[in-house]
């Protein structure tokens, strides 16, 4: 019975291994890669660690910080994505306050709809939406952008807030009103932070889909003005254009990687939660 | 749990209201409050998918192109008949199945595998939860560039870890290994989503029944096969949807890695080429249609097949 145990828990361990290698090793090598200098890649230099010589110290992240156009995106992608994810979700709220509280006609509607829409082929809509953009003046702007990522995050929004709701003990509402609150108090004071840990997750969920998002990035923009990152990189042919400069390319990845790993560090219990609460968890 | 929204409150307002009719009225208020608090959303996502939608099905009957706008001329259903009588197509069709077919098989087993280690693991739960959501947080672009330069011969390190392949073997050259290469980007960046939605499942399982089986004499593979898959077939068949769906729509991996070369282009990479790179807005349109048609087929099939009830899976009544 005990080498059965241990064995069971030597093959959890090795478990972890194995997740934490899968994890982790591509992410170790773009790193490794962003270090290896541009002669040693023109020349050829297989390896999982740069060979010695082929080190190129913080140079790539000079090189490219240095570029006008990926500052240009960076700066893109956090404005349009930050702006699409307050909005979103300050739309998804109202909507998922509805219907985790209210009865009304149209409720299955909206989640059908909601449902849809997630499963909805991106590359399908890109086609019109460029047409259309084009006679708006929306093309190559950031509300261009904003506009379809916010109704592209509103289904995942709205599911995982409304699973979020559904779970707030509401009555207690009415209990602080008894016990003397105002109402206003009541909704600050109960209301309040019994439900920001759900619209916590649901903004992080908007966020990581509009920073990662690269058919609408590509195909409703043509110059720096509103590129954001994703697009950025896969139009970053640097001088040679036969030549990729892939550990300069791959600077620029882990700077764009940044902002999501230091999201995933602080707030990876909220991510996990608002990921299966939409799906799986009532 | 029901979704028939609040449960406590609803009966004590009807008692208080005292008279049907005001109970009514109540209710009528409220109906008028709850559509007026989803409408910005309804609007929103209709503005961007349905209109276009529909903008897409007309333009699909003319011959348009945006390098000669004056010439549109309404063509009826050529566009299809194009689109479906050129081999091309049905190739793209092929290769994005096999896609879908292949990444989704992989990782659901894989992440099977990570949900029960997730599940049995104690120590260091935290670490592995973040080191998962890495992936999943990752731009689908820098995955690609990521695995592309990991593959390649001169730079990557795949051709000197692997024993079977000659060192200057080159994965971008021919169909089958530029496909393999893609499919592992994608599997690469996915599965943690996979998993961890598995790992919902599996949380929902009763231990009760499990030990039960175990004081039957069920072995490890009998309990897996008999009592923890049925259990959790809702969570998995909902995973499989999504996944399914989502793998269908590949279009940044093959960007990235091939740009469609070598046989790997997908259906909405084709799509993609027709409407932005070449402005061919009429025949766009059509395969723009008919993506979104096998979409929702494929939607469709597995709801059928495997019967997938998505209210169940959220616990609705």
């Amino acid at each position: 019975m005990a080498s059965k145990l241990n064995l069971r828990s030597l093959g959890t361990a090795l478990g972890c291994l194995l997740i934490l290698a899968w994890c982790l090793l591509p992410v170790v090598w773009i790193v490794s890669l962003s270090f290896k200098s541009q002669i040693a890649i023109t020349n050829g230099s297989p390896g999982f660690f740069p060979a010695d010589g082929d080190g190129a110290g913080w140079q790539n992240y000079k090189d490219v910080w240095d570029n006008d156009q990926f500052r240009r995106a960076i700066f893109n992608s956090i404005g349009i994505s930050l702006i699409a994810t307050v909005l979103s979700v300050m739309i998804a709220t109202l909507a998922a306050y509805a219907i985790a509280r209210l009865e009304f006609t149209g409720k299955k509607l909206v989640l059908t709809m909601a449902l849809v829409i997630a499963m909805f082929p991106v590359v399908s809509l890109v086609g019109p939406l460029f047409d259309m953009w084009r006679t708006l003046h929306l093309y190559d702007t950031w509300p261009g952008l904003i506009i379809p990522y916010m109704s592209f995050t509103l289904p995942l929004a709205i599911w995982t807030l409304s699973a979020f709701f559904r779970e707030i003990p509401w009555e207690m509402e009415q209990a602080a009103q008894v016990d003397g609150a105002t109402s206003w108090q009541a909704f600050r004071r109960v209301i309040v932070p019994l439900a920001a840990p759900g619209v916590f997750t649901a903004a992080i969920l908007t966020f990581f889909f509009a920073w990662n998002d690269f058919v609408f990035g590509i195909s409703l923009t043509s110059t720096e003005a509103a590129r954001p990152i994703p697009a950025s990189l896969s139009f970053f042919v640097g001088a040679d254009p036969f030549n990729r400069p892939a550990s300069l390319l791959a600077a620029g990845a882990v700077i764009s990687t940044i902002p999501i790993i230091v999201i995933v560090l602080i707030f990876q219990r909220k991510i996990v939660a608002g990921l299966t609460s939409g799906a799986v968890k009532g | 749990m029901t979704a028939t929204a609040p449960p406590p409150t609803e009966p004590e307002r009807a008692t208080r209201a005292g008279h049907k009719a005001q109970a009514s009225d109540r209710a009528h208020a409220e109906a008028r409050l709850g559509q007026r608090l989803v409408a910005p959303a309804i609007i929103l996502m209709l503005v961007v998918t349905a209109f276009p939608m529909l903008r897409a099905l007309y333009l699909s009957l003319f011959s348009y192109s945006l390098t000669s706008p004056d010439d549109r001329e309404f063509i009826w259903f050529d566009n299809y008949a194009v689109a479906l009588s050129d081999g091309l197509f049905w190739k793209d069709t092929a290769v994005t199945v096999l896609y879908m077919l292949v990444t989704v098989a992989i990782e659901l087993v894989i992440g099977f595998v990570f949900a029960l280690v997730m599940h049995r693991v104690i120590f260091a739960r935290g670490v592995i939860r973040t080191s998962i959501l890495i992936p999943y947080g990752i731009i689908t672009v820098v995955s690609g560039f990521a695995w592309q330069f990991a593959f390649t011969a001169n730079n990557g390190f795949v051709n000197s870890w692997l024993p079977f392949v000659d060192a200057g073997f080159n994965w971008f050259g021919e169909t089958t290994p530029a496909i393999v290469a893609i499919c592992v980007s994608e599997i690469w960046k996915t599965t943690p989503f996979m998993s961890l939605l598995l790992l919902a499942g599996l949380a929902q399982v009763s231990e009760d029944m499990i030990e039960a089986a175990k004081v039957d004499g069920a072995t490890w593979w009998q309990r897996l096969w008999r009592v923890i898959l049925p259990n959790m077939r809702a969570a998995i068949m909902v995973a499989v949807l999504f996944r399914a769906l989502d793998a269908y729509r590949i279009f940044d991996n093959i960007f990235v890695m091939t740009a469609g070369a070598v046989d790997t282009e997908s259906i909405s990479f084709l799509t993609y080429r027709q409407t932005i790179e070449q402005f061919q807005l009429g025949i766009g349109s059509a395969l723009s249609v008919l993506l979104f048609l096998s979409v929702l087929a494929i939607a469709a099939l597995i709801v059928k097949l495997f019967r997938v009830d998505l209210a169940a899976a959220r616990q609705e009544g």
